[in-house]
Protein backbone atom coordinates (compact mmCIF):
# COMPACT_ATOMS: atom_id res chain seq x y z
CA UNK A 1 0.00 0.00 0.00
CA UNK A 2 0.95 3.22 -0.97
CA UNK A 3 1.85 5.81 2.23
CA UNK A 4 -0.24 9.37 2.19
CA UNK A 5 1.56 12.17 3.01
CA UNK A 6 -1.47 14.77 3.78
CA UNK A 7 -2.32 18.07 5.06
CA UNK A 8 -6.28 19.08 6.49
CA UNK A 9 -6.79 23.05 6.30
CA UNK A 10 -9.49 24.83 7.23
CA UNK A 11 -11.76 25.79 4.60
CA UNK A 12 -11.67 29.67 4.78
CA UNK A 13 -10.14 32.42 3.46
CA UNK A 14 -6.66 32.13 4.94
CA UNK A 15 -6.24 29.16 3.93
CA UNK A 16 -7.34 29.45 0.38
CA UNK A 17 -4.25 30.43 -1.28
CA UNK A 18 -2.33 27.70 0.50
CA UNK A 19 -4.51 24.76 -1.13
CA UNK A 20 -4.65 26.44 -4.26
CA UNK A 21 -1.17 26.37 -4.22
CA UNK A 22 -0.99 22.70 -2.96
CA UNK A 23 -3.43 21.77 -5.97
CA UNK A 24 -1.28 23.41 -8.47
CA UNK A 25 2.06 22.22 -7.33
CA UNK A 26 1.31 18.54 -6.35
CA UNK A 27 0.27 16.36 -8.93
CA UNK A 28 -2.01 13.47 -8.31
CA UNK A 29 -3.28 15.11 -5.38
CA UNK A 30 -6.76 14.11 -3.81
CA UNK A 31 -9.00 16.05 -2.44
CA UNK A 32 -11.32 14.74 0.53
CA UNK A 33 -14.19 18.19 1.34
CA UNK A 34 -15.83 17.98 4.79
CA UNK A 35 -17.85 20.40 6.18
CA UNK A 36 -15.27 23.38 7.61
CA UNK A 37 -12.20 21.58 6.34
CA UNK A 38 -10.19 20.13 3.65
CA UNK A 39 -7.89 17.44 3.58
CA UNK A 40 -5.50 16.71 0.61
CA UNK A 41 -3.93 13.49 0.33
CA UNK A 42 -1.03 12.60 -2.19
CA UNK A 43 0.99 9.44 -2.38
CA UNK A 44 4.27 9.53 -0.53
CA UNK A 45 5.01 13.23 -0.57
CA UNK A 46 3.03 16.31 -0.68
CA UNK A 47 4.49 20.21 -0.55
CA UNK A 48 3.32 23.79 0.18
CA UNK A 49 5.77 26.06 -1.57
CA UNK A 50 6.57 29.91 -0.60
CA UNK A 51 6.36 31.12 -3.92
CA UNK A 52 3.51 29.55 -4.91
CA UNK A 53 1.52 31.34 -1.67
CA UNK A 54 2.87 34.33 -2.52
CA UNK A 55 2.17 34.86 -6.00
CA UNK A 56 -1.70 33.75 -5.12
CA UNK A 57 -1.89 35.76 -1.90
CA UNK A 58 -0.03 38.77 -3.29
CA UNK A 59 2.22 39.27 -0.51
CA UNK A 60 4.79 37.79 1.43
CA UNK A 61 4.04 34.62 3.10
CA UNK A 62 6.11 32.65 5.84
CA UNK A 63 5.32 29.33 5.48
CA UNK A 64 5.03 28.75 9.48
CA UNK A 65 2.46 30.90 9.29
CA UNK A 66 0.32 27.52 8.06
CA UNK A 67 0.01 26.84 11.97
CA UNK A 68 -3.00 29.37 12.02
CA UNK A 69 -4.70 27.47 9.31
CA UNK A 70 -3.83 23.35 9.92
CA UNK A 71 -5.83 21.32 11.09
CA UNK A 72 -3.94 17.87 10.94
CA UNK A 73 -1.07 16.31 9.08
CA UNK A 74 0.55 12.94 8.18
CA UNK A 75 4.04 12.45 7.21
CA UNK A 76 7.38 13.36 8.45
CA UNK A 77 7.41 17.29 8.21
CA UNK A 78 10.38 18.95 6.64
CA UNK A 79 10.18 22.93 6.83
CA UNK A 80 12.07 25.54 5.77
CA UNK A 81 12.39 29.13 4.24
CA UNK A 82 10.83 28.30 1.29
CA UNK A 83 8.73 24.99 1.77
CA UNK A 84 6.44 23.13 4.09
CA UNK A 85 6.97 19.25 2.99
CA UNK A 86 5.41 16.20 4.82
CA UNK A 87 5.93 12.88 3.56
CA UNK A 88 7.55 9.44 3.98
CA UNK A 89 10.48 9.68 1.74
CA UNK A 90 14.08 8.95 3.47
CA UNK B 1 26.80 44.14 0.67
CA UNK B 2 23.76 43.21 2.32
CA UNK B 3 23.93 40.64 5.33
CA UNK B 4 22.86 37.54 4.40
CA UNK B 5 19.87 36.64 6.54
CA UNK B 6 20.09 33.15 8.56
CA UNK B 7 17.85 30.25 7.18
CA UNK B 8 15.48 29.13 9.86
CA UNK B 9 16.92 25.55 10.39
CA UNK B 10 20.26 27.86 11.35
CA UNK B 11 18.14 30.49 13.45
CA UNK B 12 16.61 27.90 15.26
CA UNK B 13 19.36 26.03 16.15
CA UNK B 14 20.82 29.46 17.60
CA UNK B 15 17.48 30.06 19.50
CA UNK B 16 17.42 26.79 20.81
CA UNK B 17 20.81 25.07 21.06
CA UNK B 18 23.22 25.11 24.26
CA UNK B 19 20.45 26.44 26.66
CA UNK B 20 20.79 23.72 28.80
CA UNK B 21 23.98 23.40 31.36
CA UNK B 22 25.05 20.44 33.32
CA UNK B 23 24.38 21.04 36.99
CA UNK B 24 27.18 21.59 39.44
CA UNK B 25 25.55 22.12 43.24
CA UNK B 26 22.93 19.06 42.86
CA UNK B 27 23.77 15.55 40.64
CA UNK B 28 21.56 15.33 36.81
CA UNK B 29 20.32 12.07 38.65
CA UNK B 30 18.86 14.51 42.19
CA UNK B 31 17.80 16.63 39.61
CA UNK B 32 16.21 14.71 36.75
CA UNK B 33 14.99 11.28 39.27
CA UNK B 34 12.25 10.09 36.72
CA UNK B 35 13.95 9.65 33.46
CA UNK B 36 16.19 6.57 34.18
CA UNK B 37 13.66 3.86 35.87
CA UNK B 38 11.48 2.88 32.77
CA UNK B 39 14.92 1.67 31.34
CA UNK B 40 14.60 3.90 28.48
CA UNK B 41 18.68 4.61 27.59
CA UNK B 42 19.45 7.73 26.09
CA UNK B 43 22.93 8.21 24.66
CA UNK B 44 22.80 11.70 23.22
CA UNK B 45 19.81 14.35 23.86
CA UNK B 46 21.27 16.76 21.37
CA UNK B 47 19.94 14.45 18.86
CA UNK B 48 16.63 15.90 18.97
CA UNK B 49 15.18 17.32 16.13
CA UNK B 50 12.00 19.45 16.84
CA UNK B 51 11.07 19.83 12.77
CA UNK B 52 8.62 22.62 13.53
CA UNK B 53 11.53 24.72 14.54
CA UNK B 54 9.34 27.37 16.61
CA UNK B 55 10.93 29.94 18.52
CA UNK B 56 8.71 30.97 21.88
CA UNK B 57 8.33 34.25 20.28
CA UNK B 58 6.54 33.04 17.05
CA UNK B 59 5.00 30.81 19.52
CA UNK B 60 3.43 33.61 21.38
CA UNK B 61 2.84 35.81 17.69
CA UNK B 62 0.65 32.53 16.47
CA UNK B 63 -1.23 31.50 19.40
CA UNK B 64 -2.65 35.44 19.85
CA UNK B 65 -3.69 35.69 16.86
CA UNK B 66 -5.84 32.41 16.94
CA UNK B 67 -7.16 33.44 19.88
CA UNK B 68 -8.32 36.52 18.76
CA UNK B 69 -9.96 35.29 15.73
CA UNK B 70 -11.75 32.59 18.26
CA UNK B 71 -12.71 34.90 20.50
CA UNK B 72 -14.56 36.90 17.33
CA UNK B 73 -16.46 34.08 16.67
CA UNK B 74 -17.21 33.45 20.28
CA UNK B 75 -18.95 36.83 20.55
CA UNK B 76 -20.55 36.95 17.41
CA UNK B 77 -22.39 33.36 18.24
CA UNK B 78 -23.31 34.56 21.80
CA UNK B 79 -24.77 38.09 20.27
CA UNK B 80 -26.62 36.51 17.43
CA UNK B 81 -27.97 33.61 19.66
CA UNK B 82 -26.49 30.93 17.74
CA UNK B 83 -27.54 28.53 20.02
CA UNK B 84 -31.29 28.71 18.33
CA UNK B 85 -30.11 28.29 15.23
CA UNK B 86 -28.14 24.44 15.36
CA UNK B 87 -29.46 21.86 13.47
CA UNK B 88 -31.56 20.05 16.29
CA UNK B 89 -31.47 20.46 19.81
CA UNK B 90 -30.59 17.03 20.35
CA UNK B 91 -27.36 18.01 19.03
CA UNK B 92 -25.96 19.41 22.49
CA UNK B 93 -25.91 15.94 23.92
CA UNK B 94 -22.84 15.72 21.80
CA UNK B 95 -21.25 18.84 23.45
CA UNK B 96 -21.87 17.66 27.06
CA UNK B 97 -20.40 14.57 26.42
CA UNK B 98 -17.44 16.35 25.08
CA UNK B 99 -17.78 18.70 27.88
CA UNK B 100 -17.86 16.50 30.68
CA UNK B 101 -15.72 13.66 29.21
CA UNK B 102 -13.28 15.54 27.03
CA UNK B 103 -12.74 19.08 28.00
CA UNK B 104 -11.20 17.83 31.51
CA UNK B 105 -8.24 15.65 29.63
CA UNK B 106 -6.90 19.01 27.85
CA UNK B 107 -7.08 20.11 31.67
CA UNK B 108 -5.06 16.55 32.52
CA UNK B 109 -2.83 17.02 29.33
CA UNK B 110 -1.72 20.57 30.11
CA UNK B 111 -0.23 19.03 33.61
CA UNK B 112 1.17 16.13 32.26
CA UNK B 113 3.37 17.70 29.48
CA UNK B 114 4.33 20.00 32.32
CA UNK B 115 4.95 17.79 34.35
CA UNK B 116 6.64 15.45 31.37
CA UNK B 117 9.02 18.89 30.32
CA UNK B 118 10.20 19.61 34.11
CA UNK B 119 11.54 15.49 34.32
CA UNK B 120 12.92 15.42 30.50
CA UNK B 121 16.34 15.73 30.51
CA UNK B 122 16.80 17.11 27.11
CA UNK B 123 16.40 20.74 25.95
CA UNK B 124 14.70 20.10 22.61
CA UNK B 125 11.70 17.95 24.39
CA UNK B 126 11.41 20.23 27.23
CA UNK B 127 10.97 23.15 25.12
CA UNK B 128 8.30 21.22 22.96
CA UNK B 129 6.60 20.00 26.40
CA UNK B 130 6.29 23.67 27.01
CA UNK B 131 4.55 24.53 24.73
CA UNK B 132 1.91 21.65 24.11
CA UNK B 133 1.55 22.07 27.98
CA UNK B 134 0.01 25.88 27.26
CA UNK B 135 -1.42 24.38 24.40
CA UNK B 136 -3.36 22.20 26.28
CA UNK B 137 -4.60 24.59 28.86
CA UNK B 138 -5.92 26.94 26.18
CA UNK B 139 -8.13 23.91 24.98
CA UNK B 140 -9.32 23.06 28.27
CA UNK B 141 -10.30 27.11 28.69
CA UNK B 142 -11.87 28.08 25.33
CA UNK B 143 -13.63 24.49 25.36
CA UNK B 144 -15.29 25.90 28.74
CA UNK B 145 -15.86 29.05 27.44
CA UNK B 146 -17.51 28.14 24.32
CA UNK B 147 -19.41 25.94 25.69
CA UNK B 148 -21.05 28.42 28.11
CA UNK B 149 -23.14 29.70 25.77
CA UNK B 150 -24.93 26.79 25.81
CA UNK B 151 -24.81 26.38 29.43
CA UNK B 152 -27.04 29.16 29.61
CA UNK B 153 -30.18 27.57 27.82
CA UNK B 154 -29.49 24.01 27.87
CA UNK B 155 -29.31 21.17 31.02
CA UNK B 156 -26.53 19.01 31.70
CA UNK B 157 -23.31 21.11 31.87
CA UNK B 158 -23.15 22.86 34.58
CA UNK B 159 -21.85 20.52 36.60
CA UNK B 160 -19.32 19.01 34.37
CA UNK B 161 -15.79 19.35 36.33
CA UNK B 162 -17.67 17.53 39.16
CA UNK B 163 -19.38 15.05 37.46
CA UNK B 164 -16.14 14.28 35.49
CA UNK B 165 -14.28 12.84 39.04
CA UNK B 166 -17.36 10.82 39.62
CA UNK B 167 -19.88 9.57 37.27
CA UNK B 168 -19.72 6.15 36.04
CA UNK B 169 -18.75 6.81 32.27
CA UNK B 170 -16.72 9.71 32.81
CA UNK B 171 -14.60 6.84 34.50
CA UNK B 172 -13.60 6.10 31.10
CA UNK B 173 -11.52 8.92 29.90
CA UNK B 174 -10.54 9.90 33.03
CA UNK B 175 -9.04 6.88 34.18
CA UNK B 176 -6.98 7.01 30.64
CA UNK B 177 -5.17 10.11 31.43
CA UNK B 178 -4.90 8.96 35.78
CA UNK B 179 -3.05 6.09 33.90
CA UNK B 180 -0.71 7.94 31.50
CA UNK B 181 -0.16 10.54 34.23
CA UNK B 182 0.76 8.20 36.74
CA UNK B 183 3.21 6.32 34.52
CA UNK B 184 6.75 7.83 34.02
CA UNK B 185 7.61 10.80 32.01
CA UNK B 186 8.55 8.38 28.59
CA UNK B 187 5.55 6.33 29.08
CA UNK B 188 3.77 9.78 29.16
CA UNK B 189 5.02 10.86 25.94
CA UNK B 190 4.26 7.85 23.85
CA UNK B 191 0.90 7.29 25.87
CA UNK B 192 -0.23 11.01 25.13
CA UNK B 193 2.48 12.43 22.57
CA UNK B 194 2.53 9.23 20.28
CA UNK B 195 -0.55 6.84 20.31
CA UNK B 196 -2.96 9.63 21.76
CA UNK B 197 -2.23 12.46 19.74
CA UNK B 198 -0.76 11.24 16.63
CA UNK B 199 -2.32 7.92 15.89
CA UNK B 200 -6.57 8.62 17.50
CA UNK B 201 -6.99 12.38 18.12
CA UNK B 202 -7.55 12.91 14.67
CA UNK B 203 -10.60 10.39 15.08
CA UNK B 204 -12.12 13.02 17.49
CA UNK B 205 -11.18 16.53 16.41
CA UNK B 206 -11.55 16.12 12.30
CA UNK B 207 -14.70 14.24 12.06
CA UNK B 208 -15.91 15.56 15.05
CA UNK B 209 -15.48 19.33 14.53
CA UNK B 210 -16.53 18.99 10.85
CA UNK B 211 -19.77 17.90 12.49
CA UNK B 212 -20.18 20.72 14.43
CA UNK B 213 -19.74 22.80 11.27
CA UNK B 214 -21.93 20.69 9.53
CA UNK B 215 -24.84 21.23 12.47
CA UNK B 216 -24.39 25.07 12.63
CA UNK B 217 -22.23 25.14 15.56
CA UNK B 218 -20.22 27.89 14.54
CA UNK B 219 -18.66 28.33 17.91
CA UNK B 220 -17.59 24.64 18.73
CA UNK B 221 -16.46 24.16 15.32
CA UNK B 222 -14.15 27.15 15.99
CA UNK B 223 -12.35 26.18 19.14
CA UNK B 224 -12.20 22.38 17.65
CA UNK B 225 -10.18 23.73 14.51
CA UNK B 226 -7.95 26.30 16.74
CA UNK B 227 -7.48 23.30 19.40
CA UNK B 228 -6.58 21.34 16.14
CA UNK B 229 -4.02 23.55 14.54
CA UNK B 230 -1.91 23.10 18.12
CA UNK B 231 -2.69 19.19 17.36
CA UNK B 232 -0.39 19.36 14.56
CA UNK B 233 2.47 20.52 16.27
CA UNK B 234 1.57 17.69 18.88
CA UNK B 235 1.62 14.73 16.05
CA UNK B 236 5.12 16.22 15.70
CA UNK B 237 5.87 15.74 19.08
CA UNK B 238 4.67 12.62 19.42
CA UNK B 239 6.27 11.35 16.37
CA UNK B 240 10.16 13.23 16.77
CA UNK B 241 8.96 10.91 20.55
CA UNK B 242 9.03 7.72 18.93
CA UNK B 243 11.48 8.05 16.77
CA UNK B 244 13.94 9.87 18.89
CA UNK B 245 13.96 6.77 21.55
CA UNK B 246 13.80 3.94 19.06
CA UNK B 247 17.16 5.70 17.31
CA UNK B 248 18.70 6.05 21.06
CA UNK B 249 19.52 2.89 21.66
CA UNK B 250 18.20 -0.89 20.84
CA UNK B 251 17.14 -1.81 23.80
CA UNK B 252 14.19 1.10 23.86
CA UNK B 253 12.57 -1.30 21.27
CA UNK B 254 10.83 -3.62 23.29
CA UNK B 255 9.76 -1.38 25.75
CA UNK B 256 8.12 0.88 23.54
CA UNK B 257 6.31 -1.57 21.72
CA UNK B 258 4.61 -2.53 24.76
CA UNK B 259 3.23 1.02 25.27
CA UNK B 260 2.55 1.61 21.87
CA UNK B 261 0.76 -1.48 22.12
CA UNK B 262 -0.98 -0.72 25.21
CA UNK B 263 -1.41 2.92 24.63
CA UNK B 264 -3.57 2.24 21.22
CA UNK B 265 -5.44 -0.45 22.71
CA UNK B 266 -6.80 1.86 25.46
CA UNK B 267 -7.32 4.82 22.82
CA UNK B 268 -9.45 2.66 21.05
CA UNK B 269 -11.61 1.76 23.91
CA UNK B 270 -11.92 5.50 24.90
CA UNK B 271 -12.89 6.33 21.09
CA UNK B 272 -16.18 4.22 21.17
CA UNK B 273 -17.81 7.69 22.86
CA UNK B 274 -16.79 9.38 20.09
CA UNK B 275 -17.61 6.80 17.58
CA UNK B 276 -21.30 6.60 19.44
CA UNK B 277 -20.98 10.35 18.77
CA UNK B 278 -20.50 10.67 15.37
CA UNK B 279 -22.70 7.52 14.43
CA UNK B 280 -25.83 8.52 17.01
CA UNK B 281 -25.41 11.88 18.36
CA UNK B 282 -24.67 14.23 15.45
CA UNK B 283 -28.66 15.27 13.48
CA UNK B 284 -26.79 16.03 9.92
CA UNK B 285 -23.64 13.41 9.44
CA UNK B 286 -20.58 14.00 8.48
CA UNK B 287 -19.47 10.38 7.67
CA UNK B 288 -19.34 7.21 10.09
CA UNK B 289 -17.31 5.87 12.48
CA UNK B 290 -16.19 3.02 10.23
CA UNK B 291 -15.43 5.97 7.48
CA UNK B 292 -13.25 7.74 9.81
CA UNK B 293 -11.54 4.35 11.27
CA UNK B 294 -10.75 3.99 8.05
CA UNK B 295 -9.32 6.78 6.88
CA UNK B 296 -7.55 8.06 10.54
CA UNK B 297 -6.42 4.53 11.52
CA UNK B 298 -6.03 1.96 8.68
CA UNK B 299 -4.88 4.30 6.13
CA UNK B 300 -3.00 7.04 7.62
CA UNK B 301 -1.48 4.53 10.66
CA UNK B 302 -0.58 2.21 8.25
CA UNK B 303 1.43 4.54 6.33
CA UNK B 304 2.86 5.31 9.48
CA UNK B 305 3.75 1.90 11.22
CA UNK B 306 4.97 1.16 7.91
CA UNK B 307 8.05 3.49 8.14
CA UNK B 308 8.28 2.90 11.47
CA UNK B 309 8.87 -0.95 10.52
CA UNK B 310 12.66 0.41 9.59
CA UNK B 311 13.15 0.66 13.38
CA UNK B 312 11.69 -2.90 14.14
CA UNK B 313 8.60 -1.58 15.54
CA UNK B 314 5.34 -3.50 14.45
CA UNK B 315 1.55 -1.45 14.09
CA UNK B 316 -0.05 -2.01 17.48
CA UNK B 317 -1.06 -5.49 18.54
CA UNK B 318 -5.33 -6.14 18.37
CA UNK B 319 -5.15 -3.08 15.66
CA UNK B 320 -7.09 -6.04 13.34
CA UNK B 321 -9.80 -6.50 16.45
CA UNK B 322 -10.33 -2.77 16.53
CA UNK B 323 -10.32 -2.58 13.00
CA UNK B 324 -13.13 -5.14 13.34
CA UNK B 325 -14.82 -3.92 16.23
CA UNK B 326 -15.51 -0.87 14.21
CA UNK B 327 -18.57 -1.91 12.96
CA UNK B 328 -20.31 -2.36 15.85
CA UNK B 329 -18.69 -0.37 18.76
CA UNK B 330 -20.72 2.84 18.03
CA UNK B 331 -24.16 0.78 18.09
CA UNK B 332 -23.46 -1.40 21.37
CA UNK B 333 -22.47 1.69 23.09
CA UNK B 334 -25.78 3.96 22.06
CA UNK B 335 -27.96 1.29 22.81
CA UNK B 336 -26.02 0.73 26.87
CA UNK B 337 -26.54 4.20 27.33
CA UNK B 338 -30.12 4.24 25.53
CA UNK B 339 -30.57 1.69 28.53
CA UNK B 340 -28.98 4.16 31.40
CA UNK B 341 -30.42 7.42 30.33
CA UNK B 342 -31.87 7.91 33.68
CA UNK B 343 -27.89 7.97 34.93
CA UNK B 344 -26.33 9.93 32.42
CA UNK B 345 -25.90 13.66 32.50
CA UNK B 346 -27.23 14.04 28.62
CA UNK B 347 -30.33 12.11 26.57
CA UNK B 348 -30.26 9.66 24.71
CA UNK B 349 -33.53 8.93 21.59
CA UNK B 350 -34.10 5.88 19.64
CA UNK B 351 -32.94 6.50 16.08
CA UNK B 352 -35.50 7.90 13.39
CA UNK B 353 -36.57 5.57 10.31
CA UNK B 354 -34.18 8.18 8.25
CA UNK B 355 -31.47 7.46 10.63
CA UNK B 356 -31.77 3.97 10.69
CA UNK B 357 -31.59 3.93 7.11
CA UNK B 358 -28.20 5.83 7.15
CA UNK B 359 -26.79 3.35 9.17
CA UNK B 360 -27.64 0.44 6.99
CA UNK B 361 -25.96 2.26 4.61
CA UNK B 362 -23.12 3.18 6.84
CA UNK B 363 -23.00 -0.69 7.89
CA UNK B 364 -24.14 -2.92 5.98
CA UNK B 365 -22.56 -6.06 7.43
CA UNK B 366 -24.05 -5.32 10.91
CA UNK B 367 -26.97 -2.78 11.18
CA UNK B 368 -29.49 -5.17 9.65
CA UNK B 369 -28.51 -7.85 11.60
CA UNK B 370 -27.80 -7.19 14.57
CA UNK B 371 -28.95 -3.78 16.01
CA UNK B 372 -31.93 -2.82 13.92
CA UNK B 373 -34.45 -4.95 15.25
CA UNK B 374 -33.59 -4.00 19.05
CA UNK B 375 -34.29 -0.46 17.92
CA UNK B 376 -37.58 -1.29 16.17
CA UNK B 377 -38.13 -3.51 19.29
CA UNK B 378 -37.79 -0.88 22.14
CA UNK B 379 -39.54 1.77 19.94
CA UNK B 380 -42.37 -0.88 19.92
CA UNK B 381 -42.20 -1.47 23.74
CA UNK B 382 -42.00 3.06 24.15
CA UNK B 383 -45.30 2.52 22.37
CA UNK B 384 -46.84 0.23 24.44
CA UNK B 385 -45.52 2.18 27.56
CA UNK B 386 -42.83 -0.15 28.75
CA UNK B 387 -40.14 2.13 27.69
CA UNK B 388 -36.61 -0.53 29.16
CA UNK B 389 -34.33 0.79 31.37
CA UNK B 390 -31.49 -1.75 32.91
CA UNK B 391 -31.87 -1.13 36.41
CA UNK B 392 -28.82 -3.31 37.45
CA UNK B 393 -25.87 -2.06 37.98
CA UNK B 394 -23.02 -3.37 34.89
CA UNK B 395 -19.97 -4.89 35.52
CA UNK B 396 -17.34 -3.14 34.88
CA UNK B 397 -13.53 -4.07 32.80
CA UNK B 398 -10.84 -3.50 35.25
CA UNK B 399 -8.74 -1.60 32.62
CA UNK B 400 -10.76 0.06 30.72
CA UNK B 401 -13.40 0.55 33.25
CA UNK B 402 -15.92 0.23 30.32
CA UNK B 403 -18.98 -1.62 31.24
CA UNK B 404 -18.69 -5.73 29.79
CA UNK B 405 -21.01 -4.26 26.54
CA UNK B 406 -18.90 -5.49 23.78
CA UNK B 407 -19.22 -8.83 21.98
CA UNK B 408 -16.59 -11.69 20.87
CA UNK B 409 -14.51 -10.83 18.25
CA UNK B 410 -16.47 -12.12 15.11
CA UNK B 411 -19.42 -13.33 16.89
CA UNK B 412 -21.32 -10.42 18.18
CA UNK B 413 -24.13 -12.56 19.82
CA UNK B 414 -22.09 -13.27 22.49
CA UNK B 415 -20.63 -10.83 25.77
CA UNK B 416 -16.48 -11.17 25.89
CA UNK B 417 -15.61 -11.72 28.75
CA UNK B 418 -11.77 -12.38 30.07
CA UNK B 419 -10.56 -12.90 33.56
CA UNK B 420 -6.71 -13.11 35.73
CA UNK B 421 -5.84 -13.49 38.75
CA UNK B 422 -3.78 -11.47 40.89
CA UNK B 423 -2.65 -12.27 44.52
CA UNK B 424 -5.89 -14.46 45.41
CA UNK B 425 -8.92 -12.35 43.28
CA UNK B 426 -10.29 -12.56 40.16
CA UNK B 427 -10.33 -9.45 37.99
CA UNK B 428 -12.60 -9.19 34.91
CA UNK B 429 -11.99 -7.58 31.46
CA UNK B 430 -14.24 -6.60 28.12
CA UNK B 431 -11.20 -7.79 25.74
CA UNK B 432 -7.82 -9.17 25.24
CA UNK B 433 -6.17 -6.12 24.58
CA UNK B 434 -7.30 -5.01 28.32
CA UNK B 435 -6.49 -8.13 29.73
CA UNK B 436 -2.86 -8.15 28.63
CA UNK B 437 -2.38 -4.73 30.15
CA UNK B 438 -3.42 -5.84 33.15
CA UNK B 439 -1.17 -8.56 33.18
CA UNK B 440 1.64 -5.98 32.68
CA UNK B 441 1.11 -4.42 35.11
CA UNK B 442 -1.26 -5.49 37.52
CA UNK B 443 -0.06 -3.89 40.65
CA UNK B 444 -1.31 -0.19 39.23
CA UNK B 445 -4.68 -1.56 38.13
CA UNK B 446 -5.83 -3.01 41.04
CA UNK B 447 -6.01 0.42 42.57
CA UNK B 448 -8.43 1.04 40.07
CA UNK B 449 -11.27 3.29 41.16
CA UNK B 450 -14.43 1.81 39.27
CA UNK B 451 -17.64 3.61 39.75
CA UNK B 452 -19.75 0.53 40.14
CA UNK B 453 -17.25 -1.19 42.44
CA UNK B 454 -17.36 2.47 44.92
CA UNK B 455 -21.56 2.61 44.63
CA UNK B 456 -21.31 -0.76 46.20
CA UNK B 457 -18.81 0.37 49.08
CA UNK B 458 -20.70 2.87 49.60
CA UNK B 459 -18.64 5.53 48.59
CA UNK B 460 -20.92 6.99 46.19
CA UNK B 461 -23.29 9.13 48.02
CA UNK B 462 -25.32 6.42 49.78
CA UNK B 463 -27.00 2.63 48.28
CA UNK B 464 -30.32 3.39 46.08
CA UNK B 465 -29.81 5.39 42.64
CA UNK B 466 -30.76 8.70 43.90
CA UNK B 467 -28.61 9.34 46.36
CA UNK B 468 -26.00 8.33 43.47
CA UNK B 469 -27.72 10.58 41.13
CA UNK B 470 -27.36 13.15 43.81
CA UNK B 471 -23.77 12.47 44.61
CA UNK B 472 -23.09 13.27 40.54
CA UNK B 473 -24.85 16.70 41.52
CA UNK B 474 -27.45 15.48 38.73
CA UNK B 475 -30.33 17.60 38.14
CA UNK B 476 -32.79 14.22 37.92
CA UNK B 477 -35.46 15.00 35.25
CA UNK B 478 -33.79 17.80 33.41
CA UNK B 479 -30.25 16.22 33.07
CA UNK B 480 -31.41 12.63 32.80
CA UNK B 481 -33.86 10.67 30.76
CA UNK B 482 -34.72 10.39 27.21
CA UNK B 483 -34.91 13.39 24.89
CA UNK B 484 -38.22 13.26 23.97
CA UNK B 485 -39.84 14.79 26.82
CA UNK B 486 -36.97 16.62 28.43
CA UNK B 487 -36.86 20.32 29.31
CA UNK B 488 -34.34 20.85 26.70
CA UNK B 489 -36.66 19.47 23.78
CA UNK B 490 -39.48 21.53 25.07
CA UNK B 491 -36.72 24.78 25.01
CA UNK B 492 -36.02 24.02 21.37
CA UNK B 493 -39.62 23.27 20.35
CA UNK B 494 -40.64 27.14 22.09
CA UNK B 495 -37.55 28.56 19.74
CA UNK B 496 -38.64 26.74 16.92
CA UNK B 497 -42.24 28.11 17.33
CA UNK B 498 -40.84 31.31 17.63
CA UNK B 499 -38.73 31.24 14.66
CA UNK B 500 -42.02 29.70 12.17
CA UNK B 501 -44.31 32.51 13.76
CA UNK B 502 -41.68 35.51 13.14
CA UNK B 503 -41.32 34.45 9.51
CA UNK B 504 -45.37 33.87 9.12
Amino acid sequence: MAQVASLTLLHNDDARPIIEAILADNPGVRVLDMPGCVKLDRDMELVVNRASVEERLGRTWDPQEIHLVLVSMAGNLDEDDDRFLVGWKH
Amino acid sequence: MAVKKLGLKQRYAHMTRGLDWETTYQPMDKVFPYDKFEGIKIKDWSAWEDPFRLTMDAYWKFQAEKERKLYAVLDAFAQSNGQTKISDGRYVNALKLFLTGVSPLEYQAHRGFAWAGRHLRGVGPRVASQMQSLDELRHFQTQAHTISQYNKYFDGIAEFRHMHDRVWYLSVPKSFFDDARSAGPFEYMIAVGFSFEYVLTNLLFVPFMSGAAYNGDMSTVTFGFSAQSDESRHMTLGIEVIKFLLEQHPDNLPIVQKWVDKWFWRGHKVLGLVGMMMDYMLPKKVMSWREAWDIYFVEAGGSLFQDLARYGLRPPKYSDVATAEADHVSHQIWATFYQYCHAAAFHTWIPDREHMDWLSEKYPTTFDKYYRPRWEMWAEMEKQGKRFYNMALPQLCQTCQVPMLYTEPGNPETICFRHSKFKGDTYHFCSDGCKDVFDGEPEKYVQAWLPVHQIYQGACGGPTVPDVLAYYRMNVGADNMDYVGSPDEKLWMSWQAGAVKAAE
